[in-house]
């Protein structure tokens, strides 16, 4: 008979296949609980690297990571909760670094970090993550191009409206040979942080943030819920936004 | 089948049957990555490492899979391999594994890997498998790297720029300018100078054999066992 036999070897290889599946998904799911925690911490150390580019040292007395709102608003690019990091100076406020995302990268969303200065100029703005085409859109990264840096120093008015955009659409950011999108979605977002900023400046700035006084940074440290709430991602959302509003208390920024 | 010699499999690997240069088999990633010196080499030994431990695990399963779920099986390690190689390097080189994004899930579909791992390790034994990983990964690897340096070097003047991604903090004074006040030649960094670089890599290597096959056959009347050696054709397994 045919049958039995055939089916047989359908039991037997159906089992195999079945065994391999379990064989391979908890040895990645081992590693991926072995890995975790190193995963995180790179994670908010290269945001803290970040950070610290975008103001330098000196430039604030505060425990940046220490000190964020939560904001969120469809200029920013999200309507879930993304940490705001007020930098503050001799107990006033001098600039925020803005969480932002350009939902309309080439290969999906870009997340920037857009500090400004009290007084509407930007400080810098740096790329956390990106899945653009390598070698062509990684451009935006401060590590392939001085591009990002185009943007220091400009505000709302400086340039205009019309201003705010591409060379290739009449505005005065260059792009790049290759890749006009990226830019593009870069440029818009950017700007719509800064209006973003105009409309709640004082919503930012006044923020006392957490923690509300620098003695109490330590104690406020160890207690992560107390800083900002975890959120779980939403549509706009990638699963990098879970990292993103986690507080990062430990290490780094000790200054 | 009988087992070929290690030196048999050296030499297919890194020359005769180079994946890159002969099969061209994984020219997506290849041409993608290969920018820059360490992009090439964080991928090439990355694709070397997979196809190492694939063959090893497709070695270990072979008495166990029958032909009709062989593929599904294969495909599996490999998946599952190239998914552990992406969370270490996410955790011990973030920033390269950010530079390199998506070509390292990519490695799954690397054809290189499934053609070994069907073609030569489900018919070997692991040890005699790991090591055709071992040299085709490095075949790979190799060619990966000269096309990268080559790229960065038409294209940026430098050579070896950003390798504390790979290396750390040790390999910050790595770069070395070769040409000074070069204004950059885009092309080579764009795609096409990809493919115009393997190309031409490609003539290279085949101008190479035929110099070789020319030698031996001048010496041929001279010495016919030693010309019957070389005169071996490249035997895909």
């Amino acid at each position: 008979m045919i049958l039995p036999e055939l089916s047989r070897s359908m039991l037997k290889n159906s089992l195999v296949l079945g065994l391999f599946a379990v064989a391979t998904v908890g040895g990645v799911t081992l590693l991926q609980q072995l890995t975790a925690e190193r995963i995180h911490a790179s994670e908010r150390a290269a945001q803290l690297r970040a950070l610290n580019e975008i103001l330098p040292h000196g430039s604030y007395d505060n425990q940046l990571l220490d000190s964020s709102i939560e904001v969120h608003d469809p200029l920013i690019g999200t309507r879930q909760p993304l940490a705001a990091y007020i930098a503050r100076k001799d107990g006033k406020p001098s600039a925020v670094i803005l969480q932002a995302i350009a939902p309309d990268g080439y290969s999906g969303a870009i997340r920037l970090l857009v500090g400004i200065r009290a007084d509407g100029q930007i400080a810098g703005v740096r790329v956390v993550d990106h899945h653009e085409t390598p070698g062509l859109g990684d451009k935006i990264e401060l590590a392939k191009s001085p591009w990002i840096q185009s943007f220091e120093g400009k505000s709302l008015s400086d340039p205009d409206e019309a201003g705010w955009a591409v060379k290739k659409d009449r505005g005065t950011f260059d792009q790049f040979a290759g890749a006009t999108i990226t830019p593009r979605a870069v440029v818009a977002a950017v700007h719509r942080a800064l209006q973003y900023f105009d409309a709640h400046k004082a919503e930012l700035l006044g923020a006392e943030g957490h923690p509300a006084a620098p003695g109490e940074l330590l104690e406020d440290a160890s207690e992560p819920a107390a800083v900002t709430t975890h959120s779980r991602a939403g549509d706009a959302a990638t699963r990098d936004d879970l990292k993103a509003d986690e507080p990062m208390h430990e290490g780094g920024d000790a200054r | 089948m009988s087992n070929p010699s290690y030196r048999e499999l050296a030499i297919n690997g890194l020359w005769k049957n180079n994946p890159a240069l002969v099969q061209l088999l994984g020219l997506c990633p290849l041409l993608g990555v290969s920018n820059s010196t360490v992009n090439a080499l964080g991928l090439g030994l990355a694709t070397a490492l997979v196809l190492v431990c694939s063959n090893i695990g497709v070695s270990l399963v072979r008495g166990v899979t029958s032909t009709a779920v062989r593929l599904p099986a294969f495909v599996m390690i490999i998946a599952a391999l190239t998914t552990c190689i992406e969370l270490l390097m996410q955790a011990y080189t973030y920033e390269l594994y950010q530079v390199l994004g998506i070509f390292i899930p990519l490695i799954t579909t690397n054809c290189v890997i499934l053609g070994r791992a069907d073609g030569f390790a489900a018919r070997h034994t692991p040890l005699v498998a790991a090591f055709d990983g071992l040299m085709m990964g490095l075949g790979f690897a190799l060619v990966l790297v000269v096309l990268g340096g080559l790229r960065e070097l038409f294209g940026t003047g430098a050579l070896f720029a950003n390798m504390h991604l790979l290396f750390g903090p040790v390999a910050d004074n790595w770069q070395i300018t070769v040409f000074s006040d070069y204004k950059g030649f885009l092309l080579a960094i764009l795609p096409p100078g990809a493919f115009i670089v393997l190309g031409l890599l490609i003539a290279l290597k085949n101008r190479i054999d035929q110099r070789i096959a020319e030698r031996a056959k001048a010496l041929q009347p001279e010495a016919p066992a030693q010309s019957r050696r070389v005169r071996v054709t490249g035997v895909i397994e």
